[in-house]
């Protein structure tokens, strides 16, 4: 399952695909070349603050990748540019081979089928564990479909199937807001779930979670992957350490180093910033 | 129609549910007959103040209705609704100006604040309104578009929170000074006065009084029936989950904004529809009705009621407003003190209005037992 990844050096992509992204049909994500996501020299500063200073990515189809970094390194700002809510000041950001996703809005882009965790988790508190993953599902988000639909059963078996998964099945009924902490970041990756995405961006997946609760998460994290690609940014080396395959090590806005745990933890410059000179 | 309004008792309890029944049957239909029924004299007559009054009241639940929805399901707190109320009354004040045709002050075909500005004809946007119909289109479409252009330009700006309510505040503000002149064409300070007749019936009849108020009290139930069918469809809970996390629900596809215009143009037609109805019943509009103290009221009454209740706020506009009636004659120049006192207690004390005291007694009384 994992025989495919390439583990080539980030910026190596062709960036001629920019101006056919028309052309391209708007919700297909074409993974032709197996790969799911690109960022290319993507620059972004607030108020002279450089957040990011030529990020280059790229994203394997069905690839679990980590990623890591010291406060400040952009791996949040690097988030909110590839879900939309962020335009970057320059380079580019393609899901898939097509789909241009600075052109996107945010419901463009989750819709297109990329779901991201928050840092801080985010349900809706006073909805129902089932109403929050019923909202979440891939369905037609409009409000005329809003005020006109009624839950189809399939709806139902697929609610339940991610609670199981998820571990809250028998809390259909309760509030959002009365769960723990650990349940409620359960409930946003089961939300990411419903929305069928191809791509999950999980920010700091497992802050605040017990031991126990962590490795349940790593386990479904590593039966995810391959279905779905994911990218996530912890500081909790020993859960990267758990799940991590190929690691990015972001500083100052661009890549530091990439590669295998031992790899990138061997780096000496990787050293020097964690520890300091 | 019968399983709307089963629908909408289902969330309440049996008690609850007898007791709206109860108060719309003495509302509806008991007040109207005992006032056209009765003579003055007798111990049972509605007086005519008692029911312009609760007509009145019935127009203003309308509001709190509107309100609720915009800021109790949506988060979004309006210090301007009464813009689109007096709007609503405006546009129907047009067609009462029109009908008094020319029995007015000069006895000319023009409305008299108009003969007396020296105006030889009708400023183009008064055409037609001599048709009860297309002023009902104005009473709908003027407040619906005007919501919908400064909806769509606030919501996608994701303009929120207090900064929000602030620019709703000044947009009042500043159409009551527009209206306060008289160059606008729609009376000045004086507003729209002297009102005769609605298609050819008086307007000071008991039957019209009725008819008036008997159609408030409709309004306000099928304005509740209908809120009540939204916030309970899924369009409802995707509102509340805007209000609860926006970026969640933006980052699982949907687009804020839509939903958000949808309610906010929904809730300033249900204020217009209540100007509507308000004027014809006091007789009288002017831009007063458009000043930020006004506003201020209505978001008064959906706290002290209940927000996210839909029936709490009704309450709370009966509550708010007859102790005005009240107050207003028994002590004129405290009413302001107490309905300041009334807000901060409420915020401070009982930030769920009156359900939430409700539930706080009866589960002290409860733990007592």
């Amino acid at each position: 399952m994992w025989s495919h990844f390439s583990k080539s050096a980030p910026g190596t992509t062709s960036g001629g695909e920019a101006p056919y992204a028309h052309v391209l049909q708007p919700r297909q994500v074409d993974v032709s070349h197996g790969v799911i996501l690109y960022l290319e020299e993507v620059a972004v500063s607030f108020d002279g603050f450089k957040a990011l200073r030529g990020l280059s990515l790229s994203i394997d189809d069905g690839e679990l990748r980590c990623i890591i970094g010291p406060n400040g390194a952009g791996k949040t700002t690097m988030m909110d540019c590839i879900t939309g809510k962020t335009r970057p000041d320059s380079g580019s950001i393609f899901f898939g081979q097509g789909m241009d996703l600075t052109r996107m809005n945010e419901p463009e882009i989750a819709s297109a089928g990329i779901g991201r965790k928050f840092q801080k988790p985010t349900v809706f508190e006073h909805h129902t564990v089932f109403d929050n993953l019923e909202l979440a599902r891939k369905q037609d988000k409009r409000v005329r479909r809003s005020l006109t639909s009624h839950q189809a059963s399939e709806a139902r078996d697929q609610v339940c199937e991610t609670m199981k998964r998820i571990g809250l099945a028998g809390h259909a009924d309760l509030a959002a807001g009365t769960l723990s902490h650990g349940q409620k970041q359960w409930l946003e990756i089961g939300m990411l779930l419903m929305q069928g995405p191809r791509l999950l961006l999980l920010d700091e997946p497992v802050a605040g979670m017990t031991d126990d609760e962590t490795e349940r998460t790593a386990e479904l994290f590593l039966s995810l992957a391959g279905e779905h690609s994911l990218i996530v940014v912890e500081h909790d080396m020993a859960f990267v350490a758990r799940i991590a395959r190929t690691v990015t090590v972001l500083h100052e806005g661009c890549v530091l180093a990439e590669g295998s745990l031992d790899v990138v933890q061997n780096d000496q410059r990787v050293v020097e910033v964690y520890l300091g000179r | 129609m019968f399983s709307l309004t089963s629908g909408f008792f289902r969330g309440q309890i049996g008690l609850g549910k007898l007791v709206a029944a109860g108060l719309v049957l003495l509302l509806l239909v008991l007040f109207p007959l005992l006032h056209l029924a009765t003579g003055p004299a007798s111990l049972w007559h509605v007086s005519d103040y008692l029911i312009t009054l609760l007509g009145k009241i019935m127009c203003y639940a309308i509001v709190a209705v509107a309100m609720d929805l915009i800021w109790g399901y949506a988060g979004i707190l309006s210090l301007g609704h009464g813009l689109y109320f007096a709007l609503g009354g405006y546009a129907f004040g047009m067609y009462l100006m029109r009908a008094i045709g020319p029995e007015g002050v000069y006895q000319s075909d023009l409305p008299d604040f108009m003969v007396f500005l020296d105006w030889k004809r009708l400023p183009w946007y008064w055409t037609g309104t001599d048709h009860l119909l297309w002023s009902g289109i104005l009473v709908i479409g003027v407040p619906a578009l005007l919501a919908g252009i400064f909806g769509y330009f606030a919501f996608r700006s994701r303009i929120k929170g207090v900064y929000f309510s602030i620019i709703t505040q000044a947009m009042t503000y500043a159409f009551m000074l527009l209206f306060f002149r008289n160059e606008t064409g729609f009376g000045g300070n004086n507003g729209f006065t002297d009102f005769k007749r609605i298609l050819g019936y008086s307007i000071t009849s008991p039957e019209m009084r009725i008819g008036l108020y008997v159609l408030s009290g409709l309004v306000l139930l099928l304005s509740l029936l209908l809120c009540r069918f939204l916030v309970a469809s899924k369009f409802g809970k995707v509102l509340t989950a805007i209000r609860d996390a926006e970026s969640r629900a933006m980052f699982l596809g949907y687009n804020p904004l839509w939903y958000k215009l949808t309610a906010w143009i929904l809730s300033a037609v249900l204020c217009a529809i209540a100007g509507a109805l308000y004027v014809p019943q006091v007789g009288i509009i002017n831009p007063g009705e458009m000043s930020p103290a006004n506003s201020i009221e209505i978001a008064i009454w959906v706290a002290v009621g209940g927000r996210g209740t839909l029936w709490g706020p009704v309450l709370g506009a009966f509550i708010v407003n007859l102790a005005k009636s009240y107050c207003t004659v028994a002590f004129p120049e405290y009413w302001l003190f107490i309905l300041g006192f009334l807000f901060v207690a409420v915020t401070l004390f009982i930030p769920e209005g009156i359900p939430g005291l409700a539930k706080r007694l009866t589960l002290v009384s409860w733990r007592k037992r």
